[in-house]
């Protein structure tokens, strides 16, 4: 074994981390079963799986914040056991989560120091903490003011003061789970640049992702979980794509066709210079305009926060327009209520569909009727026909695939692809004129998000006007046929599909307007 | 009439017991801060105080040391807290309903310990201004400012001391990040359900010598329900000060000003009814919640329980 070495973070190498036999049970869940997985100093270790798969449960278990039901954690070949995330910082681990863990009404160098003992004892040291950020982020080019408040920071900086609390900590193994989930294609780039430089100083990394082109990009060696369990380790060099995603799935892939042709007939709903306030009350929607015709998926691509949320809570009439028109078939109905859009024939996945979507405490018939309980055939003279709602319900549970033990199963106890499944059904067996679907994919696994692409594109040949709204670049650029991009409230342009590319894309959603406007 | 309020003798008055009577408000409201700095909404002050109360003036009357008196309040204060937390944080109960059976406990529990121990109302003679050489003799100043008892002073120092702590050390660090976001604190070693455990037992505390401060250093008595909703007014003082312990006391200044003009304003006998002299400062504070609330934003992680892994 080669010579343990000093990192730039002032901690000692790990030269190996191995796991094995690592499982992890969850009432009712199995979350890692007997998984084996090692990393090493100066390498790139990517884990692949799809949601739900175990990787967060994995990361985890090594960073200390879950204890396992059995297994063993070895460092440089001696075992140890972590307790808790102090035991786990000791030895040199740091974790970025897939959800940023930011205080964010504390600055950075406050962010920075917490829980670390200081020089000054009981009191705060946060010039010196600075100084160190200045020190770290000149090694690893990471530019972040220490003393700006994280709320005031963008998503790719509030990742940059999380790479570098983990480094301040002294991280030899640093776990990435989904960093790159909230960048754009740009940042990305930028972040990798980081990643490569770190692993050249002698770290070790895990990176977790479900972008295969990212993993291959970057990662040394893959490993693949699914369903808890570890489907294999191999090296990237001569992995494919597609052998990678079958490993995940587990089957090999469909893909999706789309055609090039739409038939764009009528327009179905037009924005015009229209704003809004986000619930700050700052303005988060800026004379957007654009219009979506029958037959077509108008993509609306975005780094998270750019007032993707407000646009869709516009268009469905659950957030006030301060000026600007909506149109929908033809007829303004700027301020109308959801329920009078809802007449006109407008659907809408939303976002959240644990909150806005579904009501979570509610059974599977019942949220499925929710928009129309109290219409024919569901209710009659203010009583509910609960045999015409189990006939209703019936039916499209098998029309949709929805997997659900019975009608009377309250949805949160449902996995994520099927609620959103159940969503698809109540939304689009109303044949609406117009769609509203906001990131009508996150957090599902391969084979949800493949069937909610199926039944989008679907829409589309029905003549159905869709709105997608989506962070997921790659999402947006396979089932669009015309592409908007928003920044901070503002459509920088938009591009018809065949003329797109993804750097383009990319750079119109970190705000550069195009130079050479056609 | 109302210019016998304008006399310099009244003035002062008004001023110095204003000053005097926001005692028991800031050990409150100072206590309850830190508690929802960290998270925890404490409902039950009015309780912690009320036993205080009891406590500091029953142990003062049998053995007529006035510190004794205020230790046993904060020790039962501190009990109270302890249980506060052990109920919100191990057992993860609804913080709200909490707290209103901790008052309940405290009404009852002090009310009771007076029939059963005292019978009747008494007095003690409690805490009395103390000279400061050349400070207690300025003019005008000497009189308002200093000539206070011990605990006046206590109230105000602590103000500053808790703003120093919030702000100055690792500790105040920790305890916002639990109160802002605990899981945060939680990935980088903060253990939340400790520093829960330590601001809602300082809290209780602190309630209980707030309550000292009304029955052995103001009043000088005990009586049923003594507190009278003050407890409930300290809790609304932290929100009105925005969670920052020197707008806390501005709050409670204002209050404490308003109610010693209102208690002037019957002394002299000023033809306002009575009534409507005593519904001023509630009035007031009502008035000052509405317009500040909405500008400021309460610690996100307040009231939530937290579990590691949601
Ligand atoms: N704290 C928890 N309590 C119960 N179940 C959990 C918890 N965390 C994760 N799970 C379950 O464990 C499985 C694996 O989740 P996770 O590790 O987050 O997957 P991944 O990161 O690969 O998407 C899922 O079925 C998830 O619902
Ligand atoms: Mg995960």
């Amino acid at each position: 074994m080669t010579e343990k070495k000093t990192l730039p973070s002032g901690h000692s190498q790990i030269l190996q981390m191995e796991m094995h036999g690592i499982t992890k049970r969850f009432p009712g869940v199995v979350a890692n079963f007997k998984v084996d997985f090692d990393v090493r100093a100066g390498e790139v270790h990517a884990l692949l799986g799809e949601n739900g798969a175990g990787k967060s449960t994995l990361m985890k278990v090594l960073y200390g914040m879950y204890q396992p039901d059995e297994g063993q954690i070895k460092l440089d070949g001696t075992p140890v056991t972590i307790h808790s995330p102090v035991d786990s910082i000791k030895q040199g681990i740091g974790m970025i989560h897939q959800h940023f863990m930011l205080v964010e009404s504390l600055t950075v160098a406050e962010n920075v120091a917490l829980g670390m003992p200081s020089t000054r004892g009981p009191l705060t040291d946060l010039k010196k903490v600075s100084a160190r950020i200045y020190e770290l982020a000149e090694i690893y080019g990471l530019r972040v003011d220490p003393d700006a408040y994280v709320w005031q920071l963008a998503v790719g900086q509030q990742q940059r003061v999380e790479i570098i609390k983990a480094l301040y900590r002294g991280a030899a193994l640093l776990i990435l789970d989904e960093p790159t989930a909230v960048l754009t294609p740009q940042e990305v780039d930028e972040f990798f640049v980081t990643m490569r430089q770190m692993v050249t100083d002698g770290h070790a990394l895990i990176f977790i992702s479900h972008k295969l082109h990212e993993v291959l990009d970057i990662s040394n060696r893959v490993s693949v979980l699914r369903d808890g369990e570890m489907i294999g380790t191999i090296p990237t060099q001569g992995a494919t794509k597609t052998q990678l995603a079958e490993m995940m799935v587990g089957r090999p892939l469909g893909e999706i066709k789309i055609r090039q042709q739409s038939k764009t007939s009528q327009t179905r709903l037009v924005l015009q210079d229209v704003c809004s306030q986000s619930d700050r009350g700052t303005p988060a929607l800026k004379n957007v305009s654009f219009e979506v015709c029958a037959g077509e998926i108008l993509g609306v691509a975005g780094v998270s926060g750019n007032g993707q949320k407000e646009l869709a809570e516009v268009i469905t009439g659950m957030r006030p327009v301060t000026s600007g028109k909506i149109i929908l078939d033809t007829q303004d109905v700027t301020g109308k209520s959801p329920k009078v859009l809802m007449g006109r024939s407008l659907s809408y996945i939303p976002e959240e569909r644990m909150r806005d979507g579904m009501i979570k405490e509610f059974t599977v018939a019942e949220n499925l009727i929710l928009r129309e309980h109290d219409q024919m055939p569901f209710s009659r003279r203010g009583f509910l026909d609960l045999k015409a709602i189990s006939e209703h319900s019936e039916g499209l549970i098998q029309d949709y695939n929805v997997k659900t033990p019975s009608l009377e199963t309250t949805v949160k106890s449902l996995s994520g692809g099927n609620i959103q499944k159940l969503v698809l059904a109540r939304e689009i067996s109303r044949r609406p004129h117009t769609l509203i679907a906001a990131q009508p994919t996150r957090g599902l696994d391969i084979g949800a998000t493949e069937y909610v692409h199926h039944r989008l594109l679907e829409q589309r040949e029905a003549g159905t006007a869709t709105l997608l709204i989506s962070e997921d670049l790659d999402e947006i650029m396979a089932l669009s046929d015309r592409i908007a991009v928003i920044f901070e409230g503002e459509i920088m342009g938009v591009v018809p599909r065949d003329q797109a590319t993804a750097e383009q894309i990319g750079l119109l959603m970190a705000g550069v307007a195009e130079t050479a406007a056609k | 009439m109302i210019d016998q309020l304008f006399t310099e003798a009244v003035l002062v008055g008004i001023l110095a017991s204003g000053i005097r009577l926001a005692t028991p408000y800031l050990y409150a409201s100072i206590g309850e801060t830190l508690s929802q700095r960290s998270g925890v909404l404490n409902l039950g002050v009015e309780g912690q105080m009320l036993l205080g109360a009891f406590t500091a003036f029953y142990i003062t009357f049998t053995t007529g040391n006035l510190w004794l008196g205020v230790l046993a309040a904060m020790f039962v204060g501190l009990l109270m807290g302890l249980a506060m937390a052990f109920v919100t944080i191990n057992l993860q109960a609804e913080q709200g309903i909490s707290g209103i059976g901790f008052y309940l406990f405290g009404l009852g529990m002090s009310d009771l310990l007076f029939q059963k121990m005292l019978g009747t109302v008494a007095t003690v003679s409690g805490f009395r201004p103390i000279h400061i050489p050349w400070l207690s003799d300025l003019p005008i100043i000497g009189k308002i400012l200093f000539s206070q008892n011990i605990l006046v002073y206590g109230a105000y120092l602590l103000v500053a001391v808790t703003w120093f702590v919030l702000n100055k050390t690792t500790l105040g660090l920790k305890i916002k990040a639990v109160g802002e976001s605990p899981q945060a604190a939680d990935s980088l070693g903060v253990s939340v359900s400790r520093i829960r455990y330590l601001t809602v037992s300082v809290g209780g505390m602190l309630s209980g010598l707030a309550g000292a401060s009304l029955s052995i250093a103001l009043l000088n008595v005990f009586q049923q329900n003594m507190t009278s909703g003050l407890g409930f007014i300290a809790v609304a003082l932290v929100y009105f000060g925005g969670w920052r312990p020197f707008a806390v006391m501005g709050g409670a200044l204002l209050f404490s000003m308003v109610n010693s003009l209102q208690l002037w304003v019957q002394v002299l006998n000023i033809p306002i009814p009575s009534d409507f002299a005593v519904m001023m400062p509630y009035v007031l504070t009502i008035i000052a919640l509405v317009i500040t609330v909405q500008r400021v934003r309460p610690p996100s992680a307040l009231t939530k329980p937290f579990e590691r892994g949601h």
